[in-house]
Protein backbone atom coordinates (compact mmCIF):
# COMPACT_ATOMS: atom_id res chain seq x y z
CA UNK A 1 0.00 0.00 0.00
CA UNK A 2 3.18 2.38 -0.03
CA UNK A 3 2.14 3.76 -3.29
CA UNK A 4 -1.33 3.24 -3.20
CA UNK A 5 -2.70 6.16 -1.65
CA UNK A 6 -6.46 6.05 -2.74
CA UNK A 7 -8.24 2.94 -2.41
CA UNK A 8 -11.85 1.87 -2.99
CA UNK A 9 -12.15 -1.53 -2.60
CA UNK A 10 -15.89 -2.99 -4.17
CA UNK A 11 -18.03 0.01 -2.59
CA UNK A 12 -21.53 0.34 -3.42
CA UNK A 13 -23.88 2.91 -1.89
CA UNK A 14 -26.75 4.07 -1.62
CA UNK A 15 -28.49 7.10 -0.14
CA UNK A 16 -31.55 5.34 1.38
CA UNK A 17 -32.41 1.45 1.87
CA UNK A 18 -35.41 2.49 -0.27
CA UNK A 19 -33.48 4.36 -3.18
CA UNK A 20 -31.34 2.87 -6.00
CA UNK A 21 -27.70 1.89 -5.91
CA UNK A 22 -25.72 4.97 -6.94
CA UNK A 23 -22.46 3.01 -6.91
CA UNK A 24 -22.21 -0.29 -7.69
CA UNK A 25 -19.05 -2.19 -6.90
CA UNK A 26 -16.54 0.36 -7.53
CA UNK A 27 -13.09 -0.45 -7.32
CA UNK A 28 -10.17 1.59 -8.58
CA UNK A 29 -6.90 3.38 -6.84
CA UNK A 30 -4.57 6.39 -7.01
CA UNK A 31 -0.89 6.65 -6.55
CA UNK A 32 0.89 8.92 -5.10
CA UNK A 33 1.53 12.10 -6.59
CA UNK A 34 -1.06 11.16 -9.19
CA UNK A 35 -4.00 13.46 -11.04
CA UNK A 36 -6.77 11.67 -11.49
CA UNK A 37 -9.79 12.86 -13.05
CA UNK A 38 -13.50 11.71 -12.79
CA UNK A 39 -16.37 12.16 -15.64
CA UNK A 40 -19.39 11.10 -15.96
CA UNK A 41 -23.17 11.95 -17.16
CA UNK A 42 -25.32 13.93 -14.14
CA UNK A 43 -26.01 11.81 -11.50
CA UNK A 44 -23.75 9.17 -12.82
CA UNK A 45 -21.91 9.11 -8.81
CA UNK A 46 -18.84 11.84 -9.07
CA UNK A 47 -19.39 13.79 -6.08
CA UNK A 48 -20.65 11.21 -4.29
CA UNK A 49 -17.33 9.23 -4.77
CA UNK A 50 -15.66 12.57 -3.56
CA UNK A 51 -18.01 12.52 -0.31
CA UNK A 52 -17.07 9.50 0.07
CA UNK A 53 -13.20 10.06 0.52
CA UNK A 54 -13.71 12.56 2.56
CA UNK A 55 -15.74 10.99 5.12
CA UNK A 56 -19.06 12.82 4.59
CA UNK A 57 -20.71 9.79 3.58
CA UNK A 58 -19.39 5.92 4.27
CA UNK A 59 -20.07 2.70 2.34
CA UNK A 60 -22.76 0.36 2.36
CA UNK A 61 -20.55 -2.13 1.02
CA UNK A 62 -16.74 -2.47 0.73
CA UNK A 63 -13.84 -0.69 2.41
CA UNK A 64 -12.31 2.46 1.40
CA UNK A 65 -8.40 3.51 2.35
CA UNK A 66 -6.84 7.09 2.13
CA UNK A 67 -3.24 7.47 2.85
CA UNK A 68 -3.19 3.96 4.69
CA UNK A 69 -6.53 4.62 7.12
CA UNK A 70 -9.87 3.02 6.17
CA UNK A 71 -12.32 5.67 6.22
CA UNK A 72 -14.94 5.42 8.76
CA UNK A 73 -16.81 7.23 11.76
CA UNK A 74 -14.20 6.92 13.94
CA UNK A 75 -11.61 7.92 11.34
CA UNK A 76 -13.21 10.32 9.68
CA UNK A 77 -11.24 13.19 11.86
CA UNK A 78 -8.03 11.82 10.93
CA UNK A 79 -9.16 11.64 6.83
CA UNK A 80 -9.97 15.27 6.70
CA UNK A 81 -6.31 16.70 8.06
CA UNK A 82 -5.22 14.90 5.02
CA UNK A 83 -8.13 15.90 2.39
CA UNK A 84 -9.12 19.33 1.10
CA UNK A 85 -12.10 19.61 -0.80
CA UNK A 86 -13.87 22.29 -3.05
CA UNK A 87 -17.57 21.75 -3.49
CA UNK A 88 -19.82 21.70 -6.53
CA UNK A 89 -20.90 25.07 -4.82
CA UNK A 90 -18.29 26.69 -2.62
CA UNK A 91 -21.20 28.84 -0.69
CA UNK A 92 -22.02 25.73 1.25
CA UNK A 93 -18.41 25.76 2.11
CA UNK A 94 -17.40 29.11 3.67
CA UNK A 95 -17.08 30.12 7.06
CA UNK A 96 -15.41 33.20 7.63
CA UNK A 97 -17.50 36.73 7.57
CA UNK A 98 -14.42 37.69 5.23
CA UNK A 99 -11.95 36.04 2.82
CA UNK A 100 -9.05 36.41 4.97
CA UNK A 101 -10.82 34.67 7.89
CA UNK A 102 -12.28 32.27 5.49
CA UNK A 103 -8.89 30.79 4.43
CA UNK A 104 -7.22 31.38 8.11
CA UNK A 105 -10.48 28.99 9.34
CA UNK A 106 -8.76 25.73 7.93
CA UNK A 107 -5.34 26.63 9.12
CA UNK A 108 -6.48 27.51 12.84
CA UNK A 109 -8.17 24.32 12.59
CA UNK A 110 -5.20 22.19 12.30
CA UNK A 111 -3.15 24.36 14.66
CA UNK A 112 -0.65 26.12 12.49
CA UNK A 113 1.35 28.80 14.23
CA UNK A 114 0.54 32.26 13.38
CA UNK A 115 3.67 33.21 11.47
CA UNK A 116 3.06 30.10 8.98
CA UNK A 117 -0.60 30.65 9.04
CA UNK A 118 -0.49 34.67 7.83
CA UNK A 119 2.33 33.36 5.08
CA UNK A 120 0.15 30.48 3.77
CA UNK A 121 -3.35 32.80 3.66
CA UNK A 122 -1.64 35.24 1.50
CA UNK A 123 0.40 33.05 -0.60
CA UNK A 124 -2.49 30.83 -1.61
CA UNK A 125 -4.72 34.45 -2.03
CA UNK A 126 -2.08 35.41 -4.04
CA UNK A 127 -2.06 32.02 -6.31
CA UNK A 128 -5.79 32.75 -7.12
CA UNK A 129 -5.38 35.94 -7.88
CA UNK A 130 -7.63 37.17 -4.86
CA UNK A 131 -5.35 39.45 -2.29
CA UNK A 132 -7.40 42.67 -3.18
CA UNK A 133 -10.27 40.61 -1.52
CA UNK A 134 -8.98 40.00 1.73
CA UNK A 135 -11.75 41.36 3.91
CA UNK A 136 -14.81 41.18 1.39
CA UNK A 137 -17.20 38.85 2.45
CA UNK A 138 -17.27 35.69 0.55
CA UNK A 139 -21.02 35.38 0.42
CA UNK A 140 -20.81 38.81 -1.43
CA UNK A 141 -18.13 38.02 -4.49
CA UNK A 142 -18.94 36.83 -7.74
CA UNK A 143 -19.49 33.26 -9.10
CA UNK A 144 -16.11 32.88 -10.04
CA UNK A 145 -14.48 35.11 -7.09
CA UNK A 146 -16.18 32.43 -4.78
CA UNK A 147 -14.65 29.81 -6.72
CA UNK A 148 -11.22 30.72 -6.20
CA UNK A 149 -11.32 31.57 -2.61
CA UNK A 150 -12.87 28.38 -1.91
CA UNK A 151 -10.02 27.20 -3.87
CA UNK A 152 -7.05 29.37 -1.46
CA UNK A 153 -8.56 27.70 1.33
CA UNK A 154 -7.90 24.57 0.53
CA UNK A 155 -4.38 25.16 -0.74
CA UNK A 156 -3.64 26.64 2.28
CA UNK A 157 -3.96 23.48 4.23
CA UNK A 158 -1.58 22.12 1.98
CA UNK A 159 -3.27 18.65 2.49
CA UNK A 160 -2.31 15.49 1.18
CA UNK A 161 -5.41 14.76 -1.12
CA UNK A 162 -6.92 17.39 -3.18
CA UNK A 163 -10.38 16.84 -4.56
CA UNK A 164 -12.30 19.64 -6.80
CA UNK A 165 -15.78 18.60 -7.60
CA UNK A 166 -16.25 21.00 -10.44
CA UNK A 167 -14.27 23.69 -8.83
CA UNK A 168 -13.64 25.89 -11.53
CA UNK A 169 -16.90 25.63 -13.62
CA UNK A 170 -18.23 29.31 -13.25
CA UNK A 171 -14.28 30.61 -14.23
CA UNK A 172 -13.75 32.17 -17.44
CA UNK A 173 -11.53 29.89 -19.65
CA UNK A 174 -8.35 30.99 -19.18
CA UNK A 175 -8.89 31.88 -15.03
CA UNK A 176 -9.70 27.82 -15.70
CA UNK A 177 -6.25 26.96 -17.33
CA UNK A 178 -4.52 29.20 -14.75
CA UNK A 179 -6.02 27.76 -11.49
CA UNK A 180 -5.60 23.64 -13.07
CA UNK A 181 -1.81 24.99 -13.62
CA UNK A 182 -1.29 26.61 -9.92
CA UNK A 183 -2.87 23.58 -8.49
CA UNK A 184 -0.61 21.37 -10.58
CA UNK A 185 2.29 22.57 -9.98
CA UNK A 186 1.64 22.39 -6.30
CA UNK A 187 0.98 18.37 -6.78
CA UNK A 188 4.66 18.13 -8.39
CA UNK A 189 6.28 20.12 -5.84
CA UNK A 190 4.55 18.21 -2.34
CA UNK A 191 3.55 15.21 -4.06
CA UNK A 192 -0.21 15.54 -3.23
CA UNK A 193 -2.58 13.36 -4.82
CA UNK A 194 -5.11 15.51 -7.40
CA UNK A 195 -8.97 14.11 -8.10
CA UNK A 196 -10.31 16.96 -10.22
CA UNK A 197 -14.34 16.19 -11.34
CA UNK A 198 -15.15 18.01 -14.37
CA UNK A 199 -17.73 18.20 -17.59
CA UNK A 200 -14.66 20.20 -18.90
CA UNK A 201 -13.04 18.20 -21.75
CA UNK A 202 -10.30 20.90 -21.97
CA UNK A 203 -9.24 20.38 -18.47
CA UNK A 204 -8.37 16.63 -18.27
CA UNK A 205 -5.77 17.03 -20.65
CA UNK A 206 -3.52 17.65 -17.91
CA UNK A 207 -4.66 14.47 -15.87
CA UNK A 208 -2.16 11.35 -15.98
CA UNK A 209 -5.69 9.11 -15.49
CA UNK A 210 -9.34 9.37 -16.30
CA UNK A 211 -11.73 7.52 -14.94
CA UNK A 212 -15.22 7.49 -16.73
CA UNK A 213 -18.40 6.83 -14.71
CA UNK A 214 -21.88 5.67 -16.15
CA UNK A 215 -24.77 5.18 -13.88
CA UNK A 216 -22.92 4.32 -10.65
CA UNK A 217 -20.23 2.14 -12.78
CA UNK A 218 -16.45 2.84 -13.63
CA UNK A 219 -17.52 2.61 -17.07
CA UNK A 220 -13.61 2.92 -18.63
CA UNK A 221 -10.28 3.57 -16.95
CA UNK A 222 -7.67 5.03 -19.58
CA UNK A 223 -5.45 8.08 -20.17
CA UNK A 224 -6.81 10.87 -21.75
CA UNK A 225 -5.05 10.37 -25.23
CA UNK A 226 -7.40 7.32 -25.52
CA UNK A 227 -10.16 8.60 -24.32
CA UNK A 228 -9.88 11.36 -27.13
CA UNK A 229 -10.17 8.18 -29.55
CA UNK A 230 -13.61 7.26 -28.45
CA UNK A 231 -15.75 9.73 -29.83
CA UNK A 232 -19.18 7.62 -30.69
CA UNK A 233 -19.12 5.42 -27.10
CA UNK A 234 -18.58 8.60 -25.24
CA UNK A 235 -21.61 10.50 -26.86
CA UNK A 236 -23.79 7.18 -25.99
CA UNK A 237 -23.23 7.73 -22.11
CA UNK A 238 -24.17 11.52 -22.41
CA UNK A 239 -20.36 12.79 -22.99
CA UNK A 240 -18.14 14.02 -25.56
CA UNK A 241 -14.50 15.08 -26.99
CA UNK A 242 -12.75 18.23 -27.43
CA UNK A 243 -13.25 20.21 -30.30
CA UNK A 244 -9.65 19.07 -31.66
CA UNK A 245 -10.44 15.31 -30.88
CA UNK A 246 -13.48 15.64 -32.86
CA UNK A 247 -11.31 17.16 -36.00
CA UNK A 248 -8.52 14.84 -35.38
CA UNK A 249 -10.73 12.14 -35.70
CA UNK A 250 -12.48 12.85 -38.59
CA UNK A 251 -9.20 13.19 -40.66
CA UNK A 252 -8.03 9.75 -39.75
CA UNK A 253 -8.54 8.46 -43.12
CA UNK A 254 -6.35 11.42 -44.79
CA UNK A 255 -3.71 12.04 -42.01
CA UNK A 256 -1.47 9.76 -40.40
CA UNK A 257 -1.13 11.16 -37.06
CA UNK A 258 2.03 9.60 -34.80
CA UNK A 259 -0.49 10.06 -31.96
CA UNK A 260 -3.91 11.40 -30.98
CA UNK A 261 -3.17 15.13 -30.14
CA UNK A 262 -4.35 16.40 -26.97
CA UNK A 263 -4.05 20.16 -27.80
CA UNK A 264 -4.59 22.23 -30.57
CA UNK A 265 -0.97 23.16 -30.97
CA UNK A 266 0.11 19.43 -31.23
CA UNK A 267 -2.88 18.97 -33.66
CA UNK A 268 -1.52 21.84 -35.78
CA UNK A 269 2.30 20.53 -35.53
CA UNK A 270 1.22 17.40 -36.88
CA UNK A 271 -1.48 18.77 -39.75
CA UNK A 272 1.93 20.87 -40.75
CA UNK A 273 4.25 17.70 -40.54
CA UNK A 274 1.43 16.01 -43.13
CA UNK A 275 1.36 19.52 -45.28
CA UNK A 276 5.06 19.72 -45.97
CA UNK A 277 5.39 16.07 -47.42
CA UNK A 278 2.71 16.88 -49.75
CA UNK B 1 -39.34 43.46 -24.63
CA UNK B 2 -37.01 46.38 -25.51
CA UNK B 3 -34.55 47.14 -23.28
CA UNK B 4 -31.86 49.79 -22.49
CA UNK B 5 -29.68 50.88 -20.20
CA UNK B 6 -29.06 54.48 -20.03
CA UNK B 7 -25.31 55.58 -17.90
CA UNK B 8 -26.77 52.85 -15.54
CA UNK B 9 -24.06 52.75 -12.41
CA UNK B 10 -24.60 50.23 -9.56
CA UNK B 11 -22.77 50.48 -5.98
CA UNK B 12 -22.96 47.52 -3.56
CA UNK B 13 -23.49 48.44 -0.09
CA UNK B 14 -23.03 52.07 -0.66
CA UNK B 15 -21.08 54.79 2.00
CA UNK B 16 -20.02 51.83 4.04
CA UNK B 17 -15.94 50.56 3.62
CA UNK B 18 -17.35 47.77 1.74
CA UNK B 19 -18.88 50.27 -1.14
CA UNK B 20 -17.81 48.64 -4.18
CA UNK B 21 -18.63 50.17 -8.05
CA UNK B 22 -19.39 46.93 -9.73
CA UNK B 23 -21.53 48.90 -13.27
CA UNK B 24 -20.19 52.21 -14.33
CA UNK B 25 -21.95 54.18 -16.50
CA UNK B 26 -22.92 51.43 -18.50
CA UNK B 27 -25.49 52.36 -21.50
CA UNK B 28 -26.77 49.99 -24.63
CA UNK B 29 -29.91 48.76 -26.30
CA UNK B 30 -31.69 45.38 -26.72
CA UNK B 31 -34.16 44.84 -28.84
CA UNK B 32 -37.09 42.87 -28.29
CA UNK B 33 -36.31 39.16 -30.16
CA UNK B 34 -32.89 39.70 -30.03
CA UNK B 35 -30.84 36.57 -28.36
CA UNK B 36 -27.63 38.61 -26.53
CA UNK B 37 -24.45 36.86 -25.06
CA UNK B 38 -23.12 39.01 -21.87
CA UNK B 39 -19.04 37.91 -21.72
CA UNK B 40 -16.19 39.20 -19.81
CA UNK B 41 -14.26 37.90 -16.75
CA UNK B 42 -14.37 37.07 -13.37
CA UNK B 43 -16.06 39.71 -11.14
CA UNK B 44 -16.97 42.05 -14.88
CA UNK B 45 -20.40 42.87 -13.36
CA UNK B 46 -22.33 40.64 -15.35
CA UNK B 47 -24.59 39.00 -12.92
CA UNK B 48 -24.88 42.30 -11.29
CA UNK B 49 -26.13 43.52 -14.92
CA UNK B 50 -28.98 41.01 -15.42
CA UNK B 51 -30.16 41.27 -11.39
CA UNK B 52 -31.05 44.53 -12.57
CA UNK B 53 -33.40 43.01 -15.28
CA UNK B 54 -36.17 41.72 -13.16
CA UNK B 55 -35.56 44.02 -10.62
CA UNK B 56 -33.80 42.52 -7.96
CA UNK B 57 -31.15 44.74 -8.34
CA UNK B 58 -31.68 48.49 -8.85
CA UNK B 59 -29.08 51.38 -10.49
CA UNK B 60 -27.32 53.65 -8.77
CA UNK B 61 -27.78 56.29 -10.96
CA UNK B 62 -28.88 56.00 -14.47
CA UNK B 63 -32.02 54.15 -15.96
CA UNK B 64 -33.17 50.70 -17.14
CA UNK B 65 -36.21 50.31 -19.06
CA UNK B 66 -37.64 46.91 -20.02
CA UNK B 67 -40.68 46.82 -22.38
CA UNK B 68 -42.61 49.97 -20.23
CA UNK B 69 -41.21 49.21 -16.54
CA UNK B 70 -38.83 51.86 -15.48
CA UNK B 71 -36.21 50.98 -12.96
CA UNK B 72 -34.61 53.90 -11.22
CA UNK B 73 -32.69 55.37 -8.37
CA UNK B 74 -34.82 56.62 -5.81
CA UNK B 75 -38.48 56.20 -7.74
CA UNK B 76 -40.92 52.86 -7.09
CA UNK B 77 -41.35 50.73 -10.35
CA UNK B 78 -44.69 50.01 -10.67
CA UNK B 79 -46.30 46.91 -10.69
CA UNK B 80 -42.87 44.98 -9.94
CA UNK B 81 -44.93 41.72 -10.09
CA UNK B 82 -46.04 42.32 -13.86
CA UNK B 83 -42.36 42.64 -14.08
CA UNK B 84 -41.14 39.49 -12.51
CA UNK B 85 -43.99 37.66 -14.59
CA UNK B 86 -42.39 38.63 -17.58
CA UNK B 87 -39.27 38.19 -16.86
CA UNK B 88 -37.53 34.73 -16.17
CA UNK B 89 -34.08 33.98 -14.94
CA UNK B 90 -31.99 31.37 -14.24
CA UNK B 91 -29.75 32.73 -11.45
CA UNK B 92 -25.49 31.18 -12.26
CA UNK B 93 -25.97 29.25 -8.65
CA UNK B 94 -29.22 26.95 -8.73
CA UNK B 95 -29.23 26.48 -5.13
CA UNK B 96 -30.09 29.96 -5.04
CA UNK B 97 -33.24 29.52 -6.52
CA UNK B 98 -34.50 26.23 -4.98
CA UNK B 99 -36.47 26.46 -1.81
CA UNK B 100 -39.41 24.24 -1.77
CA UNK B 101 -39.51 20.91 -0.06
CA UNK B 102 -40.59 19.07 -3.55
CA UNK B 103 -39.15 19.87 -6.57
CA UNK B 104 -42.71 19.19 -8.21
CA UNK B 105 -43.64 22.32 -5.43
CA UNK B 106 -40.15 23.77 -7.04
CA UNK B 107 -41.31 24.05 -10.69
CA UNK B 108 -45.15 25.18 -9.50
CA UNK B 109 -44.18 28.12 -7.24
CA UNK B 110 -43.31 30.41 -10.43
CA UNK B 111 -46.59 29.90 -11.86
CA UNK B 112 -48.88 29.25 -9.47
CA UNK B 113 -47.37 32.44 -7.79
CA UNK B 114 -48.26 34.16 -11.19
CA UNK B 115 -51.72 33.29 -10.94
CA UNK B 116 -51.60 30.13 -13.19
CA UNK B 117 -54.61 27.17 -12.06
CA UNK B 118 -53.54 23.79 -11.55
CA UNK B 119 -54.60 22.28 -14.36
CA UNK B 120 -52.32 24.77 -16.21
CA UNK B 121 -49.61 23.96 -14.07
CA UNK B 122 -50.21 20.29 -14.82
CA UNK B 123 -50.08 20.59 -18.60
CA UNK B 124 -47.33 22.69 -18.54
CA UNK B 125 -45.09 20.39 -15.96
CA UNK B 126 -43.97 17.06 -18.53
CA UNK B 127 -43.30 19.77 -21.41
CA UNK B 128 -40.79 21.31 -18.89
CA UNK B 129 -39.41 17.99 -17.54
CA UNK B 130 -38.87 17.17 -20.95
CA UNK B 131 -36.88 20.47 -22.10
CA UNK B 132 -34.51 19.47 -19.42
CA UNK B 133 -34.57 15.97 -19.97
CA UNK B 134 -35.48 15.29 -16.19
CA UNK B 135 -37.33 11.97 -14.69
CA UNK B 136 -40.74 12.40 -13.98
CA UNK B 137 -39.91 9.81 -11.23
CA UNK B 138 -37.98 12.72 -8.99
CA UNK B 139 -40.76 15.25 -8.55
CA UNK B 140 -41.29 14.04 -5.25
CA UNK B 141 -37.92 14.39 -4.17
CA UNK B 142 -36.17 17.43 -2.37
CA UNK B 143 -34.76 19.15 -4.79
CA UNK B 144 -31.84 19.32 -2.15
CA UNK B 145 -30.83 15.71 -2.60
CA UNK B 146 -30.00 16.26 -6.23
CA UNK B 147 -27.06 15.64 -7.78
CA UNK B 148 -25.74 19.15 -9.23
CA UNK B 149 -26.57 18.79 -12.99
CA UNK B 150 -30.25 17.85 -12.06
CA UNK B 151 -30.69 20.24 -9.18
CA UNK B 152 -29.57 23.00 -12.63
CA UNK B 153 -32.56 20.77 -14.81
CA UNK B 154 -34.83 21.87 -11.99
CA UNK B 155 -33.56 25.44 -11.60
CA UNK B 156 -34.17 25.72 -15.55
CA UNK B 157 -37.19 23.53 -15.64
CA UNK B 158 -39.21 26.25 -12.93
CA UNK B 159 -38.67 29.28 -15.20
CA UNK B 160 -39.51 27.85 -18.30
CA UNK B 161 -42.80 26.63 -16.43
CA UNK B 162 -43.53 30.39 -16.13
CA UNK B 163 -43.39 31.09 -19.73
CA UNK B 164 -41.61 34.36 -19.52
CA UNK B 165 -41.33 36.64 -22.61
CA UNK B 166 -37.90 37.43 -21.53
CA UNK B 167 -35.17 34.78 -20.46
CA UNK B 168 -32.12 35.61 -18.88
CA UNK B 169 -29.50 32.70 -18.34
CA UNK B 170 -26.42 33.24 -15.88
CA UNK B 171 -24.24 30.69 -16.99
CA UNK B 172 -27.10 28.11 -17.64
CA UNK B 173 -25.17 25.38 -18.73
CA UNK B 174 -22.57 25.41 -15.81
CA UNK B 175 -22.44 21.95 -14.18
CA UNK B 176 -24.35 19.78 -16.83
CA UNK B 177 -22.45 16.86 -18.41
CA UNK B 178 -21.80 17.70 -22.05
CA UNK B 179 -25.05 16.11 -23.92
CA UNK B 180 -27.03 17.97 -21.75
CA UNK B 181 -24.94 21.42 -21.95
CA UNK B 182 -26.11 21.40 -26.08
CA UNK B 183 -29.04 20.08 -25.49
CA UNK B 184 -30.13 22.50 -23.34
CA UNK B 185 -28.83 25.39 -25.23
CA UNK B 186 -30.05 23.91 -28.15
CA UNK B 187 -33.20 24.08 -26.40
CA UNK B 188 -33.16 27.30 -25.37
CA UNK B 189 -32.48 28.64 -29.22
CA UNK B 190 -35.19 26.61 -30.08
CA UNK B 191 -37.54 28.42 -27.84
CA UNK B 192 -36.22 31.91 -28.54
CA UNK B 193 -36.81 31.46 -32.15
CA UNK B 194 -40.57 29.67 -31.57
CA UNK B 195 -41.55 31.66 -28.89
CA UNK B 196 -40.02 35.30 -29.98
CA UNK B 197 -38.44 35.37 -27.11
CA UNK B 198 -35.68 38.27 -26.24
CA UNK B 199 -32.88 36.16 -24.80
CA UNK B 200 -30.20 37.51 -22.53
CA UNK B 201 -27.36 34.31 -21.88
CA UNK B 202 -24.18 35.29 -19.40
CA UNK B 203 -21.81 32.53 -20.62
CA UNK B 204 -17.94 32.15 -20.21
CA UNK B 205 -17.94 30.07 -23.61
CA UNK B 206 -17.07 31.81 -26.44
CA UNK B 207 -18.02 28.63 -28.68
CA UNK B 208 -22.04 29.33 -27.40
CA UNK B 209 -21.80 33.07 -27.54
CA UNK B 210 -20.73 32.78 -30.98
CA UNK B 211 -23.25 29.93 -32.11
CA UNK B 212 -26.02 31.17 -30.69
CA UNK B 213 -25.85 35.05 -29.84
CA UNK B 214 -26.55 37.69 -32.74
CA UNK B 215 -25.40 40.36 -30.60
CA UNK B 216 -22.64 40.66 -27.97
CA UNK B 217 -21.78 42.87 -25.35
CA UNK B 218 -18.32 42.51 -23.23
CA UNK B 219 -17.89 43.97 -20.29
CA UNK B 220 -14.95 44.68 -18.51
CA UNK B 221 -14.78 46.07 -14.75
CA UNK B 222 -18.16 47.28 -14.92
CA UNK B 223 -17.61 49.12 -17.90
CA UNK B 224 -18.58 47.90 -21.73
CA UNK B 225 -15.76 46.89 -23.43
CA UNK B 226 -17.10 45.97 -26.85
CA UNK B 227 -20.56 45.08 -28.46
CA UNK B 228 -20.95 44.34 -32.02
CA UNK B 229 -22.40 41.07 -33.83
CA UNK B 230 -20.47 38.09 -32.98
CA UNK B 231 -18.89 37.50 -36.01
CA UNK B 232 -17.00 40.50 -36.15
CA UNK B 233 -16.59 40.97 -32.19
CA UNK B 234 -14.58 36.97 -32.02
CA UNK B 235 -12.06 37.97 -34.64
CA UNK B 236 -10.82 41.22 -32.55
CA UNK B 237 -8.19 38.47 -31.02
CA UNK B 238 -6.20 41.48 -29.41
CA UNK B 239 -9.06 43.95 -28.12
CA UNK B 240 -9.94 40.44 -26.44
CA UNK B 241 -6.74 39.88 -25.14
CA UNK B 242 -7.00 43.15 -23.49
CA UNK B 243 -9.67 41.81 -21.27
CA UNK B 244 -8.06 38.43 -20.57
CA UNK B 245 -10.38 36.86 -22.96
CA UNK B 246 -9.53 34.55 -25.80
CA UNK B 247 -11.19 33.73 -29.98
CA UNK B 248 -13.37 30.99 -29.48
CA UNK B 249 -11.80 27.56 -30.47
CA UNK B 250 -12.55 27.32 -33.53
CA UNK B 251 -11.50 30.72 -35.18
CA UNK B 252 -8.32 30.03 -32.99
CA UNK B 253 -7.85 27.42 -35.30
CA UNK B 254 -9.31 28.70 -38.38
CA UNK B 255 -6.42 31.29 -37.62
CA UNK B 256 -3.80 29.25 -37.03
CA UNK B 257 -4.68 27.03 -40.23
CA UNK B 258 -3.96 30.46 -42.12
CA UNK B 259 -0.77 31.44 -40.94
CA UNK B 260 1.21 28.20 -40.04
CA UNK B 261 -0.72 25.41 -43.38
CA UNK B 262 -1.35 28.87 -45.57
CA UNK B 263 -4.87 26.69 -45.57
CA UNK B 264 -7.84 29.43 -46.02
CA UNK B 265 -11.18 28.72 -44.50
CA UNK B 266 -13.56 31.54 -43.73
CA UNK B 267 -16.03 30.66 -40.69
CA UNK B 268 -19.35 30.11 -41.43
CA UNK B 269 -20.87 28.35 -38.20
CA UNK B 270 -19.53 25.31 -40.31
CA UNK B 271 -20.25 21.89 -38.37
CA UNK B 272 -17.27 19.76 -37.52
CA UNK B 273 -17.56 17.76 -40.41
CA UNK B 274 -18.08 20.48 -42.96
CA UNK B 275 -14.89 21.89 -41.49
CA UNK B 276 -12.76 19.11 -42.11
CA UNK B 277 -13.92 18.19 -45.52
CA UNK B 278 -12.87 21.75 -46.78
CA UNK B 279 -9.70 20.96 -44.51
CA UNK B 280 -9.37 17.77 -46.84
CA UNK B 281 -10.35 19.70 -50.11
CA UNK B 282 -6.78 21.50 -49.17
CA UNK B 283 -4.60 19.84 -47.54
CA UNK B 284 -3.65 17.37 -50.00
CA UNK B 285 -2.29 13.86 -49.59
CA UNK B 286 -5.36 12.77 -52.71
CA UNK B 287 -7.52 10.61 -51.40
N1 LIG C 1 -28.64 13.67 -0.73
C1 LIG C 1 -29.12 12.80 -1.61
N2 LIG C 1 -30.18 12.02 -1.34
C2 LIG C 1 -30.66 11.13 -2.24
N3 LIG C 1 -30.14 10.93 -3.46
C3 LIG C 1 -29.07 11.67 -3.81
C4 LIG C 1 -28.51 12.64 -2.90
N4 LIG C 1 -27.45 13.22 -3.53
C5 LIG C 1 -27.37 12.65 -4.74
N5 LIG C 1 -28.34 11.71 -4.91
C6 LIG C 1 -28.54 10.87 -6.10
O1 LIG C 1 -27.41 10.06 -6.29
C7 LIG C 1 -27.06 9.96 -7.67
C8 LIG C 1 -25.60 10.34 -7.86
O2 LIG C 1 -25.42 11.70 -7.47
P1 LIG C 1 -24.02 12.44 -7.54
O3 LIG C 1 -24.22 13.76 -6.87
O4 LIG C 1 -22.96 11.57 -7.01
O5 LIG C 1 -23.87 12.61 -9.12
P2 LIG C 1 -22.74 13.38 -9.96
O6 LIG C 1 -22.08 12.38 -10.83
O7 LIG C 1 -21.89 14.19 -9.06
O8 LIG C 1 -23.65 14.31 -10.90
P3 LIG C 1 -23.48 15.83 -11.40
O9 LIG C 1 -22.61 15.80 -12.61
O10 LIG C 1 -24.88 16.22 -11.78
O11 LIG C 1 -22.92 16.65 -10.28
C9 LIG C 1 -28.05 10.85 -8.41
O12 LIG C 1 -29.02 10.06 -9.03
C10 LIG C 1 -28.67 11.71 -7.34
O13 LIG C 1 -30.02 12.00 -7.62
N1 LIG D 1 -23.50 41.58 -2.91
C1 LIG D 1 -22.34 42.18 -3.22
N2 LIG D 1 -21.77 43.07 -2.37
C2 LIG D 1 -20.61 43.67 -2.68
N3 LIG D 1 -19.90 43.46 -3.81
C3 LIG D 1 -20.41 42.57 -4.69
C4 LIG D 1 -21.65 41.89 -4.45
N4 LIG D 1 -21.89 41.07 -5.48
C5 LIG D 1 -20.86 41.23 -6.34
N5 LIG D 1 -19.98 42.14 -5.88
C6 LIG D 1 -18.74 42.59 -6.55
O1 LIG D 1 -19.10 43.21 -7.78
C7 LIG D 1 -18.23 42.82 -8.82
C8 LIG D 1 -19.06 42.25 -9.97
O2 LIG D 1 -19.68 41.06 -9.56
P1 LIG D 1 -20.59 40.17 -10.51
O3 LIG D 1 -21.17 39.09 -9.68
O4 LIG D 1 -21.52 41.05 -11.25
O5 LIG D 1 -19.49 39.59 -11.51
P2 LIG D 1 -19.62 38.55 -12.72
O6 LIG D 1 -19.20 39.26 -13.95
O7 LIG D 1 -20.94 37.91 -12.70
O8 LIG D 1 -18.45 37.50 -12.37
P3 LIG D 1 -18.41 35.88 -12.46
O9 LIG D 1 -18.06 35.55 -13.87
O10 LIG D 1 -17.29 35.54 -11.53
O11 LIG D 1 -19.72 35.36 -12.02
C9 LIG D 1 -17.24 41.83 -8.23
O12 LIG D 1 -15.99 42.43 -8.02
C10 LIG D 1 -17.87 41.40 -6.92
O13 LIG D 1 -16.89 41.17 -5.92
MG1 LIG E 1 -21.65 16.26 -8.76
MG1 LIG F 1 -21.62 36.00 -12.21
Amino acid sequence: MATDQVIFKNVSFRYAEDQPWVLKNVSFSIKQDEWVAILGHNGSGKSTIAKLMNGLLFPDEGTIYVHGIEVTPDTVWDIREKVGMVFQNPDNQFVGTTVRDDVAFGLENRGVDREIMLNRIEESLKSVRMTDYLFHEPHRLSGGQKQRVAIAGVLAIQPDLIILDEATAMLDPRGRKEIMMTVNDLREETKVNLVSITHDLNEIVGADRVIVMNDGEIWLETVPRELFKQEESLREIGLDVPFTAKVTNRLKDTVDFDQQPLTQKELLDQLWIFHSKQ
Amino acid sequence: MDISFKAVSHTYQPNSPFEYRALKDLSFNIQSGQFVAIVGHTGSGKSTLIQHLNGLLKPTSGEVMIGGYRLKAGEKTANIKGLREKVGVVFQYPEHQLFEETIEKDIAFGPKNFGATEEEIQTRLPKVLEAVNLDAKLLDRSPFDLSGGQMRRVAIAGVLAMEPEVLVLDEPTAGLDPKGQQEVMDMFYRLHHEKGLTTILVTHSMEDALKYADHVIILEQGKKHLEGQPEEIFVQKERLKQVQLDVPEEIQFLMDLKTRLGISITYDKHSVDDLVREIKAQIGGGR
